[in-house]
C-alpha cells in the first residue's frame, strides 16, 4: 500500500480503510503477531482497542508500538474509564515519542459489564474533554495549562453513533466534540445505509472526515442480539433475513460478502470517508472482505 | 429530606465481626435507618434474638432517636452502665451514627449496616441518589438534573454511546441522565446550554475530607 499517512490519505479524500485489533488477554501474542502481519499493508492504519468492553488486556500502546515495529500504522484508541488526565497525558507524550499519531477519544463502557466489575471507575473526564486536552498537548501545553517542553501532533479521532435513540443529544455531542478539536470521526457499527446518508447529509455539514463502523456479521442470530442488546446498533430486517436464509454452515461467507458489497456502496456513492472494520475475532477474512468490495 | 440509605451486612460478615465479642450492646436509630427498615426498633429486637440464640449476652439495646445528632452523647452518657458491661457495640445506624458514637464511647463499634449513599425517598419504598456533594454545581446548566450523580459515567457534556431508547444501557430500569437533560432543557427552550462545553471538574474544589468552618461575621 501507499507511504501516504493514515492522516494524508484520509484528509487527501481518497476512502481510506482502517480495521480493528483487539488485544489478547495474556501474554501468548502469535495471534494477533499473525492478523497484524496479514492487515498491515492491505488497509490504512490498524485501530487498537483499549481494553475493550471494560476486560483487562494488553495494553493498547504496546499493540500499537508492535505495529509500528512490523512496519503498519497504529491508531491508538484511549478510553477515559482506567486512567485519569495524568495518566491519560503521560501516556500520550509516551505515544507521541514512539512515533503513534493517531488518537482516538472514547468515554469507554463502563466498567461493570467486564471482567473486573469491582474496580473503580474513573471517567475523570469525558470524551469530550479528552479530544480537547489532546488538542491541548497538540498546542504545546498541559491540561493545566502548563508548557510542554516539545508538544504533540496527533491527529485526533472521535466516535459518533448515528442510530442512537434519541438521536438529538448525540448530535449535540457530536458538534461539542467537533469545537473540541476531533478531526475524524469513526462511528458505532451501522448497516442501514439509508439511515446512514440521513445522518451524512447532516455531518457534510462539518469539516471532519467520517468512517463508517462494519462490524462483521455472522448470522442471523447476532444481528438480532445486537438489535436487541447492543445500544446505537440497528441491522434492518432485509439484512437479518438475508443471512437467516443463508446455507448452515455459510453464514460468515454471507456477512462477508454483505460487509464487501456495504463498502463498495459507500464507496462508489461517496457517502462517507471511509470504513474502519471490526471483525471482532475474525480478523483473518479482512482480506476477503476488502477482496469482496473491490 | 436527604435521607442515609443503608444495607444489612451479610449474616456471615457480621458473625466475623463479631468474633471474640462475647457481650453486645445493640444500638438503632430513629430516623433514616427505621424508614429502610434497616436500623429501626423490630431490627434491632430481631438482631438481639439472633445474637442471643447464637451464644452472645446481649447486656442492653437502645434506640436513638437521631444518631447523628450531638444529643446521642446524652443518651449515651444516660446508659452508660450497661454499655460499660459490653465487650462492644453492635451499631445498626448509618456510618454517620456509627462515627459519631464511637467518639463518645471507648468501646469497639461493629457497624451492622453499609451506608450506600445519601438519597432521597423517591417513590414509596423506592430511593434515589441524586446528589454526589461533588462541590461544583452544574443543575443550572442541565435543567435541574444531575448528571455529575444520575449518568453511571458521571458525564457533563452529554451523553455517551450506550443511550438504549432514553435508557441506560447497563441498567434499564435507570433513565439516561441526558436524556432526561435534553427533555428538559428542551422543554425550556434552552438548548444553548447544552451545546456549553464543561470544562474537566475540578477536584481541588473540596478535596476529600470536606472541613468546612462559618465564618464569625
Amino acid at each position: 500500500m501507499n507511504k501516504k499517512s493514515f492522516r494524508e490519505t484520509l484528509e487527501s479524500g481518497e476512502f481510506t480503510i482502517t480495521a480493528e485489533v483487539g488485544p489478547p488477554k495474556g501474554t501468548h501474542i502469535d495471534e494477533m503477531f499473525h492478523h497484524i502481519d496479514l492487515l498491515k499493508d492491505k488497509v490504512h492504519a490498524l485501530n487498537v482497542t483499549d481494553n475493550q468492553s471494560s476486560v483487562m488486556r494488553i495494553s493498547s500502546l504496546a499493540v500499537c508500538q508492535i505495529i509500528k515495529d512490523k512496519g503498519g500504522e497504529p491508531i491508538l484508541q484511549m478510553t477515559c474509564r482506567d486512567r485519569n488526565r495524568l495518566a491519560q497525558q503521560s501516556d500520550l507524550l509516551g505515544a507521541h515519542v514512539l512515533g503513534i499519531r493517531n488518537v482516538l477519544c472514547l468515554t469507554g463502557d463502563y466498567i461493570t459489564v467486564g471482567d473486573h466489575p469491582q474496580a473503580k471507575p474513573v471517567f475523570d473526564l469525558d470524551s469530550a474533554q479528552l479530544i480537547h486536552m489532546v488538542k491541548s498537548l497538540n498546542e504545546g501545553k498541559d491540561i493545566g495549562g502548563n508548557e510542554l517542553s516539545g508538544s504533540t501532533d496527533f491527529y485526533i479521532g472521535a466516535t459518533v453513533t448515528p442510530e442512537s435513540k434519541p438521536i438529538e443529544p448525540q448530535l449535540l455531542k457530536f458538534e461539542k466534540k467537533i469545537k473540541a478539536g476531533a478531526r475524524f470521526f469513526q462511528t458505532q457499527a451501522i448497516y442501514d445505509i439509508e439511515n446512514f446518508r440521513r445522518f451524512m447529509d447532516y455531518a457534510r455539514k462539518f469539516d471532519i472526515k467520517i468512517m463508517a463502523g462494519l462490524v462483521l456479521l455472522v448470522s442471523a442470530g447476532m444481528a438480532k442480539y445486537m438489535n436487541k442488546n447492543v445500544p446505537g446498533i440497528f441491522v434492518p430486517d432485509n439484512l437479518v433475513d438475508e443471512l437467516a436464509s443463508t446455507e448452515k454452515g455459510k453464514g460468515l461467507a454471507k456477512g462477508v460478502e454483505i460487509a464487501g458489497r456495504m463498502i463498495r456502496q459507500l464507496r462508489e456513492q461517496k457517502i462517507c470517508d471511509g470504513v474502519h472494520i471490526m471483525a471482532i475475532g475474525r480478523e483473518g477474512v479482512i482480506p476477503e472482505i476488502l477482496a469482496a468490495a473491490s | 429530606m436527604i435521607r442515609s440509605i443503608t444495607q444489612k451486612k451479610t449474616e456471615e460478615e457480621l458473625d466475623q465481626l463479631l468474633t471474640g465479642i462475647a457481650r453486645i450492646f445493640i444500638i438503632g436509630c430513629g430516623t433514616c435507618v427505621t424508614m429502610t427498615h434497616t436500623g429501626g426498633t423490630p431490627e434491632v429486637t430481631e438482631i438481639k434474638e439472633k445474637l442471643l440464640k447464637k451464644g452472645k449476652l446481649v447486656t442492653g439495646d437502645l434506640v436513638l432517636p437521631v444518631a447523628c445528632d450531638n444529643l446521642t452523647a446524652e443518651v449515651l452518657h444516660e446508659n452508660r452502665s450497661k454499655i460499660d458491661l459490653a465487650d462492644g457495640l453492635l451499631i445498626l445506624t448509618c456510618a454517620f451514627g456509627v462515627q459519631t458514637i464511637a467518639r463518645q464511647v471507648k468501646k469497639t463499634t461493629i457497624p451492622g449496616l453499609d451506608t450506600l449513599f445519601i438519597g432521597k425517598e423517591t417513590g414509596l419504598g423506592q430511593f434515589d441518589e441524586i446528589c454526589t456533594q461533588c462541590g461544583s454545581c452544574i443543575l443550572g446548566e442541565t435543567g435541574g438534573v444531575c448528571p455529575v450523580t444520575s449518568c453511571h459515567k458521571g458525564l457533563v457534556n452529554g451523553p455517551c454511546g450506550g443511550t438504549k431508547n432514553g435508557k441506560c444501557e447497563i441498567d434499564e430500569k435507570k433513565d439516561c441522565a441526558w436524556t432526561l437533560i435534553y427533555n428538559r432543557l428542551k422543554d425550556l427552550n434552552r438548548l444553548d446550554l447544552m451545546k456549553r462545553y464543561q470544562k474537566p471538574k475540578n477536584f481541588q474544589r473540596e478535596p476529600r475530607p470536606g472541613k468546612y468552618w462559618l465564618t464569625p461575621t
